[in-house]
């Protein structure tokens, strides 16, 4: 077996794919944290709790009514989406008019809630999510061994990341959004429902984790604290990237991913703390973030 | 003026007496608990309440406070004292470089960069050799009051918490109401605006993050001593969330605020302690309750309603 830099190439590429699969979540999760930010003014803490409720709805879609993963990846992010929809017209709509600490308080009960319902139903143990047969299994690349789920979420997660990027820069629907970010008052006038888009902006934005929530399923155990370990993590991610552009969450998501996975290789004590390290040397040197706007 | 001043001191002399008091009602170690948080809220609350920052991980400070102490008392033996005082500077070095840091960005920012830096902190604490990972730091030694008298009493370490308390939480409401609290107040009110009178802002805002720390730090120390123990649970962000949580509910930018929601966290989870994870749900259900209907808190509605500024 051939080796790089002193490491074995097998653990090298096998770090630097588990870089990428987490790269992916942190790039779906700030992606979503950031779309909501800016139609919102809010940071959604609960973004980790509904991360985790699609990777059990998944989990109870397969167990209670045998409904496959396939299916699962769509009807997940559409019941959590449709969860979310509810509570922005219940809870959230309600905060627009306050300081936006307000609505980083109450999602942060929001997730207390949930992740406290889910351990009290299903300890914090966490359950085993079959991968799914068509994706089990492993191809010899020559250089490694690729476990085909992991590629699989490697690519779904780009694809996903991508069609969002276009989603929003590229359709009509997109304009809106990006013009209603700007000045809603004004989009507004034009006779376009505002409301309505924010609301949808959230339970797109909590779909999308909901969706990464199912991706992640069959890699970590279903399990309630599933999303407070990653939701932190992506809070760094966030204000590394900066919050204004879709662009640069995807980057700096999948970006920090592989820098992770390479501290494991090289310095494992670190593996834990070097995002972190990151954000601590981008707020010396760029404080408005890698891809924001000074504010 | 004078009339507000008057039942401030009244307030002041009520709780004062309630703390005399307390330990005779109650069981002591639970009102010593009641204590440590207490002034753990008042210190977050200076931040929160008259800065406008909020910073979603003091928790790295308390526990940062509470491992300084524990190692110090048992591993160098130092007299309680010294060993919370050292946990006070601790927590204050740390929210020296952790403020400077975090004030290059505002509101939202800022309470995201401080939750990932008191992250990173518990990431080190779980791999740090002196902080016992798991286990975290056991049977921290009581020790011996100026190296005369023995707090292994329950009794005897409650005074040192009391007049711990007492002076931490005079210190804190001397601030907000000096001359340096107002210009405080003004940047929470108006950053811009302060700027523009000619204060530099950044170091009005570091100085009461530094200050703020270093009360997290002895509140964290002395919390250590009472129990013997430190571990990382001091240093989880949960622990940060439930500051936040004892603030809110007792009312945000109030003087007794933050006492009276530690009062109510600390019986809330006493009471359902045994009923698992019910206790994260109704601390949830608070939160929400609080940011939607009440947003002043309790002491905050009570002074609302009398027209006082308690």
């Amino acid at each position: 077996m051939f080796s790089l830099f002193g490491v074995p190439a097998p653990l090298l590429f096998g770090q630097l794919l588990l870089g990428l699969i987490n790269g992916g979540f942190y790039a779906m999760l700030s992606l979503g944290l950031a779309v909501i930010f800016g139609m919102l003014n809010i940071i959604n803490f609960a973004h980790g709790a509904v991360f985790m409720m699609g990777a059990f709805v998944a989990w109870m879609l397969l167990n209670y009514l045998g409904i496959n993963y396939w299916f699962a990846l769509l009807l997940a992010p559409l019941i959590v989406g449709a969860f979310g929809f509810v509570l922005e017209k219940t809870i959230i709509s309600r905060l627009y008019k306050l300081d936006h600490l307000y609505g980083l308080l109450l999602t942060f009960g929001l997730a207390l809630v949930l992740e406290g319902l889910f351990r009290n139903g299903y300890g914090s143990s966490g359950m085993p999510y079959q991968i799914p047969a068509v994706l089990s299994g492993a191809v010899n690349l020559g250089f490694m061994f690729l476990p085909i789920y992991r590629g699989w979420v490697i690519v779904a997660a780009l694809v996903v990341c991508i069609a969002t990027w276009m989603l929003i820069e590229k359709t009509k629907l997109g304009s809106l959004l990006r013009a209603a970010t700007e000045n809603p008052a004004l989009v507004q006038a034009f006779g376009v429902n505002v409301p309505r888009l924010v609301t949808l902006t959230f339970a797109g934005g909590v779909a999308l984790a909901a969706f990464a929530g199912v991706l992640a399923a069959p890699i970590y155990s279903v399990n309630p604290n599933m999303g407070s370990n990653f939701i932190n993590t992506v809070f760094a991610v966030v204000v590394i990237g900066g919050m204004g552009s879709i662009f640069g969450a995807i980057v700096s998501g999948f970006g920090l991913g592989v820098i992770e996975g390479l501290t494991k290789v090289f310095y494992p004590q670190a593996s834990d703390t070097v995002i972190f390290v990151v954000m601590v040397l981008v707020l010396l040197t760029r404080p408005a973030g890698l891809f924001g706007k000074a504010t | 003026m004078r009339g507000q001043r008057n039942t401030q001191i009244i307030a002041f002399l009520i709780l004062i007496a309630l703390v005399i008091a307390a330990p005779g009602m109650l069981y002591p170690v639970f009102v010593m608990k009641v204590l440590c948080f207490a002034l753990f809220a008042s210190a977050f609350n200076l931040l929160i309440g008259y800065v406008g920052l909020l910073s979603f991980g003091h928790a790295a400070f308390f526990g940062l406070g509470a491992y300084a102490t524990a190692w110090t008392a048992k591993n160098w033996g130092l007299t309680p004292e010294i060993a919370i005082l050292l946990g006070g500077v601790s927590g204050a070095a740390l929210g020296t470089v952790f403020g400077w840091l975090a004030i290059r960005r505002q509101g939202l920012y800022f309470a995201m960069i401080t939750l990932a830096l008191a992250q990173m902190v518990y990431f080190f604490c779980v791999e740090a050799p002196f902080t016992g990972g798991e286990d975290g730091i056991q049977q921290v030694p009581r020790g011996k009051l100026f190296g005369v008298f023995s707090l292994a009493n329950d009794m005897s370490i409650y005074w040192l918490v009391a007049v711990i308390f007492l002076a931490g939480f005079f210190l804190l409401n001397r601030v907000v109401h000096s001359p340096f609290g107002q210009v405080l107040k003004a940047i929470r009110e108006n950053e811009p605006r302060a700027t523009s009178l000619g204060y530099r802002t950044d170091s009005y805002k570091l100085i009461a993050f530094i200050l703020s720390t270093f009360i997290a730090g002895i509140a964290g120390g002395t919390k250590s001593l009472v129990f013997g123990i430190a571990t990382l649970t001091d240093v989880h962000w949960s622990m940060s969330g439930e500051v936040v949580l004892m603030t809110l509910l007792g009312g945000l930018g109030t003087i007794f605020g933050p006492v009276m929601g530690a009062l109510v966290v600390t019986t809330m989870e006493n009471y359902l302690a045994p009923f698992g994870a019910w206790v994260t749900v109704t601390q949830g259900l608070i939160f929400i309750a609080c940011v939607l209907a009440f947003r002043r808190g309790i002491i905050g509605e009570i002074g609302a309603k009398l027209k006082l500024a308690l």
